[in-house]
């Protein structure tokens, strides 16, 4: 598992391919869009999808959570599917969880998924959180950054040609003051970072960095295009 | 030999007709109350025998017997279903008969469908799909209760299909509501009826439905035809024999132009247009134009004010055109009942010979024809035999059943195993079915407050509540369709719809070809692709999924008997002959005996061929087979191709060693894991999990913003594959690949016969035999360490040249453009990269 080193306002941070973002001099760690509970939410609208994804985004966040050893653990918000998500874990799942959290700080950044902090979870909740020059919040705030800001909610996938075509993967998007991290849960989707919604957050352009099984692969993102 | 009743037999008389045998039969079993199938050829007055009985007994019934329905008739169409009935209104009227008949399809308005369940009519025409929906109401028991007969027509195209599925399912419940109807099924010429009868059967054994067979009509006339000049190695559109294809729709009176993909008919359209100096009216007919404008192509051919139309198999069925009196098929029939099918869609009269071209677009579809040929003349039919059941299907039909009303486990599963595709089913199934449909199914139960379905203390299962029953009748049809994007022109009407992933690979500017013109692609607006007329550049045309036909295995071993002996070559045109030589000289022949692999360079990947000729089916499993060992032999393999005669793999290293690649133990080895990692079973899972309700059906213009992030289908499969890997949902994906890929003993024969006698050779370009293969579409993606090699490497590149200058990512597009291989998407290659501002070329080269 070969990390890669992002430099934003002059802090170095480590990109984890398995999705997340290490502060090595700050012991913090962030994951963006686990969306705990999505299975049962669409069992609930009648959807009975299998029940697994919770434990399966635990066991993937788990190694991370092993590698970085954070003393605070900054989720970026939609941490659960909805508000009532956390009530609905499993009790296995809520024993894991709380085994994974114990002697981490645990901030929930509120997201538009989960705008309350979950009930019966250790961890503070927040709107945002800054640390340092650093700012993490749920989505990404349009216009110029002062600092540099952390954020999720797009769940940015890119795809990358190769010379076998298009291989699409989620990936990290930045310009080197804004920086979105791809969704952490099983069951969350992707939106291509060439979508306007994406794109119009960095008009000149930046980077992406795709998750691989071992690595990231970067790739340029392209600048805006003018009638985007 | 029986006789009509009046006022039939004046009727008859009156319009000079004598009744034929087969109608006469038909009334027989109906008197005796027995189910029967009717095979008969296009043109033996199929549909009027299978509603004789029923018309019949409704010009009997007392006064007092009407308002209840007597008569279902089921069509694979709603085309069909509206041309039936407007082709028994005219016989109704003639003879006075007491008789309504109305349609029931999806156009229904809602109005019209309250009434019909209010006030049905004597006769009611509709779909498998309508009628699923109608046994799902409460009051299907009252609807259906005097039912006396059920019709299906063209019961060739639904049984062995999904929709077939539902559709017996929904036979066998409307046997339980209205135990005394007869069925009585309407059928094409087939090789093997049994299985038909077993799927009209009200027992799910065919010797309870009579078989009543109609003498079979003239020997059609069935030419072939080749371009003029040069014929090509490739390609299946047959643009090359446009000129001849034209000569002949001029000569002609009406003219039906088959061809076998959506794509084709575009550019067999455009090309055909180009050379109409005479302005022949000559219209275009294909599943993704808009359904106005299909109608609009069908009334005018009715009216005669058509020479040609193209089509796709849009037309293969039903409607009696009158005056057609030539079918042109264009690329390769692929399939021998198919052909006769089509061909017979000339001169709908029985008695005399029905005139058909073939016009095969490259040299392997000349053999293909020549073989097609033989077969047609020595009468022999393909047919594959049936396969079980979907269990997504039943998952579907198990919810309507608790909608309709509370049911009884126990007897519902009787009643499913009555229905020929599901006479199989083991209990257990059914059992993990159900309890899917309840709450998920899933070992890990902690869905039981989500349940769809409750019990009652006496065992009863219940529905919920009305939220699931709406879900369901949303999401009711067993028909998956790939999202589509509707193509409107800006100002103007929408004219159809193409894939969404097509419009994905559009850049504003791009041109592309689609219902017959050609256009500029401007935006995306929502669900919207915004075009405009003309263009420059090299025109795209879009490919749709999955929708080329596979050829029968009998054919392709048929093709195969021509090539391996020369002697047979006769009947080959000479450039065929010269070709076959050519590849004599270049490299080698397929032997009868053993195994010619050839492997070659080309675009930045080493090709391997392998001609194994056992059918598309079989090449595609022993594809995934052997991509694996590529894998493990570090060859980098990156995806592979099945056509029906040679297998095509790529890779991003040389295969030295092939015989490893074909040696028998590849079989044993971890076959289902491989298998469960490739494009086409998470194609089939995401099929299996709409039609069983787990994810939403796409409804057009329904979704709109956040779709992109919506959750897809192979999420959800990699996690309960992980978790649960023997769910019935999982269960029912590999069953399903598994008839579609086709039995292993196939791929066991290929690998005896090439034990020790492969024949590799090492060519530096591709072989004349091996061209055709390599401009097929269908490539099948290898997932796999390869993946992220190819990152890397493209990584690396980006990393090497600019250091991120945006500018760049448009070289690295040029550099590497090719072949887009990803599941589900079928892009054609294009050569070179992607079209600048160029003067327009010739459209065949597109």
């Amino acid at each position: 598992m070969i990390p890669a080193p992002l430099h934003l306002a002059g802090e170095r941070l480590m990109l984890d391919p398995a999705g997340a973002l290490a502060w090595p001099a700050r012991r913090l760690l962030a994951v963006a869009d686990l969306h705990l509970e999505k299975g049962s939410a669409l069992a609930r609208a009648g959807r009975p999808v299998p029940p697994y994804d919770t434990r399966e985004t635990l066991l993937r966040l788990l190694p991370v959570l092993r590698r970085w050893r954070p003393a605070r653990l900054v989720a970026l918000g939609d941490s659960f599917h909805d508000a009532a998500g956390a009530a609905r874990l499993a009790p296995g799942d809520a024993a894991l969880l709380r085994r994974m959290l114990e002697g981490v700080e645990t901030v929930w950044v509120l997201g538009n998924h989960d705008p309350a902090p979950p009930v019966g979870l250790p961890g503070e909740a927040a709107a945002e959180w800054a640390e340092g020059p650093v700012v993490f919040r749920h989505e990404a705030r349009p216009g110029p950054v002062a600092g540099a800001e952390v954020s999720g909610h797009f769940h940015p996938k890119a795809t990358m040609p190769t010379r076998c075509g298009g291989i699409t993967r989620p990936c990290f998007l930045t310009d080197g003051r804004r920086l979105v991290l791809p969704a952490f849960g099983a069951y969350a989707g992707g939106l291509d970072i060439a979508d306007p919604a994406l794109a119009r957050l960095f008009p000149r352009g930046g980077r992406a960095f795709l998750l691989g099984r071992e690595r990231l692969f970067a790739m340029p993102a392209a600048r805006r295009a003018a009638t985007g | 030999m029986g006789t009509l009743p009046e006022p039939f037999a004046a009727w008859f008389a009156r319009r000079g007709w004598t009744p034929r045998p087969h109608q006469i039969a038909v009334l027989e079993a109906a008197a005796a109350g027995a189910s029967a199938l009717l095979v008969a050829p296009t043109g033996g007055g199929k549909t009027l025998a299978g509603f004789l009985p029923s018309l019949v007994a409704l010009a009997a019934r007392p006064e007092t017997g009407r308002g209840a329905l007597h008569t279902l008739y089921v069509s694979p169409l709603k085309a069909l279903a509206v041309d039936v009935a407007r082709n028994l209104a005219a016989p109704v009227a003639e003879m006075g008969l007491p008789v309504r008949i109305e349609t029931r399809t999806g156009d229904t308005p809602a109005n019209r469908r309250a009434r019909q369940r209010e006030n049905p009519p004597d006769i009611l025409l509709t779909t498998p799909e309508s009628l699923a929906l109608l046994l799902s109401l409460p009051e299907a028991g009252a609807l259906f209760a005097g039912l006396g007969a059920v019709v299906v027509d063209e019961i060739h195209a639904l049984a062995g299909t999904k929709r077939g599925d539902q559709l017996a399912l929904g036979l066998s419940r409307l046997a339980t509501l209205a135990p005394g109807a007869r069925r009585i099924g309407l059928s094409a010429t087939v090789a093997h009826p049994a299985p038909l009868r077993a799927f009209l059967s009200p027992t799910g054994r065919p010797e309870a439905v009579r078989l009543i067979e109609a003498a079979g009509g003239a020997a059609p006339e069935i030419a072939v035809m080749l371009p003029e000049g040069h014929l090509p190695w490739g390609g299946h559109m047959g643009l090359a024999s446009a000129p001849g294809i034209y000569r002949r729709i001029r000569e002609a009176r009406v003219t039906i132009v088959f061809v076998n993909t959506r794509a084709q008919a575009e550019l067999v359209f455009q090309a055909l247009w180009r050379l109409n100096e005479d302005n022949l009216p000559i219209a275009l007919h294909h599943g993704s134009l808009t359904v106005e404008q299909r109608r609009k192509v069908e009334a005018a051919m009715a009216a005669g004010r058509l020479r040609a139309v193209v089509a796709t198999a849009s037309l293969d069925l039903g409607i009696d055109w009158g005056d057609v009196d030539q079918v042109i098929q264009v690329g390769a029939p692929k399939g021998v009942a198919r052909l006769l099918q089509r061909v017979g869609r000339a001169n709908h009269r029985m008695e005399e010979p029905s005139r058909a071209v073939l016009v095969p677009a490259n040299r392997f579809e000349v053999v293909e024809c020549a073989a097609a040929l033989e077969a047609v003349a020595a009468g022999e039919l393909d047919g594959d035999p049936p396969r079980p059941g979907g269990l997504d299907v039943l998952a579907q039909h198990v919810l309507a059943m608790a909608c309709h009303a509370p049911f009884r486990p126990d007897a519902l599963y009787a009643e499913v195993t009555r229905a020929a595709p599901y006479a199989g089913l083991s209990r257990r199934d059914f059992d993990d079915v159900l309890r899917f449909v309840e709450d998920g199914g899933y070992a890990l139960r902690g869905y039981a407050r989500f349940r769809r379905l409750f019990r009652d203390a006496e065992g009863l299962v219940h529905v919920r509540d009305a939220r699931v029953a709406r879900q369901l009748r949303l999401n009711l049809g067993t028909i998956v369709e790939t999202p589509m994007v509707k193509v409107r022109l800006r100002g103007g009407p929408v004219l159809g719809e193409v894939e969404e992933w097509f419009v994905s690979t559009l850049q504003p500017g791009d041109c592309f070809l689609f219902a017959g013109q050609l256009l500029r692609f401007e935006a995306l607006d929502a669900l919207t692709a915004l075009v405009s007329r003309g263009g420059e550049g090299e025109p795209r045309v879009p490919a749709y999924a999955g929708s080329r036909m596979p050829l029968s295995t009998f054919l392709a071993a048929r093709v195969r008997a021509i090539l391996h002996d020369p002697a047979r070559w006769g009947a080959l045109p000479a450039p065929v002959r010269e070709w076959l030589r050519l590849q004599q000289r270049r490299s080698a022949l397929p032997e009868k005996d053993g195994l010619l692999v050839e492997s070659f360079p080309r675009g930045g990947r080493w090709f391997l061929v392998a001609y194994c000729f056992e059918g598309r089916l079989a090449h595609q499993t022993l594809g995934m087979l052997v991509t694996r060992r590529m894998e493990r032999l570090g060859y980098g393999p990156l995806g592979y191709l099945a056509t029906d005669y040679v297998l095509a793999a790529w890779s991003a290293f040389e295969p030295t060693e092939v015989a490893p690649l074909f040696e028998e133990d590849i079989l044993g080895e971890e076959l289902e894991e491989w298998m469960a990692e490739s494009s086409m079973l998470r194609r089939t899972f995401r099929n299996i999990a709409t039609i069983a309700g787990l994810i939403e059906k796409h409804h057009p213009g329904q979704e709109k913003s956040g779709r992109q992030m919506t959750m897809n289908a192979d999420l959800i499969y990699d996690v309960l594959r992980r978790h649960e890997p023997d769910h019935v949902l999982l269960r029912a994906t590999r069953q399903e690949a598994a008839a579609g890929l086709t039995d292993v003993s196939r791929i066991a024969l290929v690998l005896a016969r090439a034990r020790g006698r492969i024949r590799h050779l090492r060519l530096d370009r591709v072989s004349p035999l091996a061209v055709p293969a390599l401009i097929e579409e269908g490539r099948e993606w290898v997932a796999g360490g390869a993946e992220d090699a190819l990152l890397a490497e493209a990584a690396a590149l980006v990393g090497e040249a600019t250091e991120g200058a945006e500018l760049f990512a448009e070289t690295l597009a040029e550099v590497t453009e090719g072949v887009r291989i990803r599941a589900g998407v079928v892009d054609r290659p294009r050569r070179g990269r992607r079209p600048p501002r160029r003067a327009p070329r010739g459209l065949a080269g597109a």
